[in-house]
């Protein structure tokens, strides 16, 4: 059956922004049945959906795994290290050896960029992506626009500033395309040799100074800087990336106003981002994460045919 | 004793000759006996109409991997040469990174013999310029010439030790044959695996800039001034690179360049959603590219128009972008595509096209043929530049499927390749 997404959600590059509100409308009432004591609805009933990780994750693992639970999906997790794929089969055999055992939906997580695509245009099931290489992670970015939303209304015209490894992210990508598309300014700041040669054709402004951003920004998106960028010789120190584009409360303090904070986590706490600022009044880090489970719940309910105007009665358990 | 076989009336193109004419071309124990004007048809000839059709010195592809010994599974030197036919293409010289790698006499022996046998096009070995393509010390070039190996080549790699490049040059200048580069600064692509712009930006590739192809590019035109050997500068891919050989060339260093169907036709978009048929190595680039290196083949810059032919296997291609092997095949594509991107855009003269894809491969690489001069060897392409008809892979006579233009609509085709004095392909 193929919902109002279609059959996949592979990145937010793909959909439109009436999609995107759509998600993020479908997610609101969503939230309320983590708030419950019995924090499960029988809306997926019977679906089957397989957890594909070639890469460790923690929290969006287990935030796909409460959001599937909730909906009475039947899960399975499935680690590249522990399954077949170890023993050199490859991606196309292991999803269709999945799907002989008639399964619904595939969570994938991959470290090859358009690895989610492959799989989708091979399998009937329903594919998520749950983070492909330095490509996409449109969950991510879907509970990032959620999280902006609460706090700052419609975004269309607002200011948010994606501060970090823009190079090598997949939560930058999806976050620029899904601001871009509800109408958000999108700026980005880090060392030049962690943004894309050819960041202007992403439509985004560039900061080179921590400062600047935080003049403009109404909003920073704090991403994590993987300790091995390091080692690849990307920039010469932790101890220098926080001293230049550290988000320290010092320079949130001289801003002439108040910024949101976010950050996909895990966090670096002294390195892109310190725990005063992390911990402290204006971060929403963990209204993200909260979020996450809903907009999760979100994709699942929609790419499984749900229709919108439902949402309402499925999380009453009525759909 | 073969019966002679005459090409009646066709418009012959032979720029060796300066020649662009309607006319007869005859063709007697293996070699041309005669042509142009109207000519006697000899007892018992073979005699084919060649009315509307083009008659040029048979087409020659100096870049071309057959994958034999070593991947028989993917190509062979007779699937190989029966698709070089199939594309009108007489003659091929085939890179020397097969397993085990072509850098001793008796593997470029087995390569020459494999394509004697095959009978399709003419297969010349290329040895490579170090031992196992290593890049540490030179393998014995003078054996390989001797063997029959036409020129030397690391393809698939980069020489990137200037001095072993620089001795390369310099050793090859005394067999008088060419040091062919794939020009490629391996720190600098390391891990790419497409074009670097808007497109791997956009797609989360790690991009491969100009840049690592230039460096190289302008190191090797240095080289070649030094030692005077000749630097031949393989699948060029970049406006930076067309630039740096016309420089070179307006001083007289002994530079020669090869640009690739697929590099004057397709832009890094045509990744699309990672597909694994529009990756190889230089990988497509831009659309300002493609016009200074059409421009670089209409001015002479870039001498010879190649495939880089690179058959793989379908579950090696049938995977994740970033781990699928590079290349595509060509043999059997390029006269349409050079045909349909340049000649009928008015980039390039039929002369011209002829010219980069046969005259100046044999000249430049020394191999007999280029030419329907009268005693000459008996090789010729017959072919329709304005047959229209579109691309199915599963028709093709390599072992190859992997080709960006499957469904492609080309206008440009072979009717008969003739090697020898012998038709080996008509199409059918």
């Amino acid at each position: 059956m193929t919902g109002p997404l279609g059959k996949d959600l592979l990145g937010l590059a793909d959909l439109s922004a009436e999609q995107i509100r759509l998600i993020l409308d479908t997610a609101v009432p969503f939230k309320e049945i983590s708030e419950r004591q019995i924090k499960k609805v029988p809306t997926l009933r019977g679906m089957t959906i397989v957890n594909l990780f070639f890469e460790n994750s923690t929290r969006t693992r287990v935030s796909f795994e409460f959001a599937e639970k909730r909906l009475s999906a039947d899960t399975v997790n499935v680690a590249a290290s522990t399954s077949s794929v170890s023993k050199g089969e490859t991606l196309v055999d292991t999803a269709r050896n999945l799907e002989a055992m008639r399964i619904d939906m595939v969570v994938i997580r991959h470290p090859a960029s358009g690895a989610p695509r492959f799989l989708a245009e091979r399998i009937d099931s329903n594919v998520i992506n749950a983070g492909d290489g330095t490509h996409e992670h449109p969950t991510q970015g879907l509970l990032d626009l959620l999280t902006l939303r609460d706090h700052l209304g419609d975004l269309a015209g607002r200011r948010i500033c994606i501060v970090g490894d823009v190079l090598h992210s997949r939560v930058a990508r999806s976050n620029i395309y899904g601001l871009q598309k509800l109408g958000a300014e999108v700026a980005v700041c880090g060392p030049r040799s962690l943004l894309p040669n050819a960041v202007h054709e992403l439509g985004v402004q560039v900061f080179d100074r921590i400062e600047a951003a935080i003049e403009w920004a109404e909003a920073l998106n704090v991403l994590r800087l993987q300790l091995e960028r390091m080692q690849a010789g990307y920039i010469p120190s932790l101890r220098e990336y926080n001293r230049v584009f550290g988000v320290t409360s010092a320079r949130l303090e001289r801003a002439s106003r108040d910024l949101l904070i976010l950050h996909p986590g895990p966090m670096n706490r002294g390195v892109e981002i310190d725990s005063d600022v992390a911990d402290g009044p204006h971060s929403v880090i963990l209204h993200q994460v909260t979020n996450g489970v809903a907009v999760r719940m979100a994709v699942l309910y929609l790419l499984a045919g749900g229709r919108p105007d439902l949402a309402d009665a499925a999380k009453g358990g009525r759909a | 004793m073969a019966r002679d076989l005459l090409l009646k009336g066709g418009r012959i193109v032979d720029p060796s000759q300066g020649l662009d004419t309607v006319g007869d071309v005859l063709l007697r124990d293996g070699r041309i006996e005669a042509c142009g004007g109207t000519l006697g048809t000899p007892d018992g000839a073979e005699v084919i109409a060649c009315d509307g059709l083009i008659v040029a010195p048979g087409l020659i592809d100096v870049h071309v991997h057959l994958r034999e010994p070593g991947r028989e599974d993917v190509e062979t030197i007779a699937s190989g040469a029966h698709a070089a036919v199939a594309g009108g293409i007489t003659a091929v010289c085939a890179m020397p990174n097969t397993r085990p790698v072509t850098d001793n006499q008796a593997t470029v022996g087995f390569v020459k013999r494999q394509g004697e046998a095959a009978g399709y096009a003419r297969v010349y070995p290329y040895g490579a310029i170090s031992v196992g393509q290593k890049g540490e010390t030179l393998a014995e070039m003078g054996e390989m010439v001797a063997a029959g190996a036409v020129a030397f080549s690391d393809d698939g790699r980069p020489v990137e030790s200037a001095q072993l490049m620089r001795t390369a040059l310099e050793y090859a200048r005394t067999f008088g044959v060419p040091v062919a580069e794939h020009c490629e600064d391996m720190t600098l692509a390391h891990g790419g695996s497409m074009n670097e712009g808007a497109v791997s930006a956009r797609l989360g590739l790690k991009g491969i800039p100009a840049e690592a192809e230039e460096i190289y590019v302008i190191r090797d035109i240095l080289l070649a001034k030094r030692t005077g050997g000749h630097i031949h500068l393989c699948h060029l891919s970049t406006k930076g690179s067309v630039e740096l050989v016309r420089w070179g060339k307006e001083r007289g260093i002994n530079v020669t360049a090869e640009v690739c169907s697929h590099h004057i036709s397709l832009t890094d978009e045509r990744v699309g959603h990672y597909d694994t048929n529009a990756k190889m190595n230089p990988p497509l680039r831009t659309a300002e590219d493609i016009e200074a290196l059409q421009q670089g083949v209409a001015d002479g810059t870039i001498d010879l128009l190649v495939t880089d032919h690179a058959p793989h296997h379908y579950d090696e291609k049938e995977r994740e972008f970033a781990d699928a092997p590079n290349g595509i095949v060509g043999l059997e594509t390029a006269l349409g595509v050079n045909c349909t991107w340049m000649l009928h855009r008015g980039v390039i003269t039929l002369s011209q096209l002829v010219d980069a894809m046969s005259c100046k491969q044999a000249r430049i690489f020394g191999l007999p043929g280029g030419t329907l001069r009268a005693g000459g060897i008996g090789d010729v392409t017959v072919f329709d530049p304005e047959a229209a008809w579109t691309v199915d892979p599963t028709r093709f006579k390599s072992k190859g499927r992997n080709t960006p233009y499957g469904g492609t609509a080309l206008r440009g085709l072979a009717r008969y390749t003739i090697v020898g004095g012998r038709v080996v392909y008509t199409a059918g």
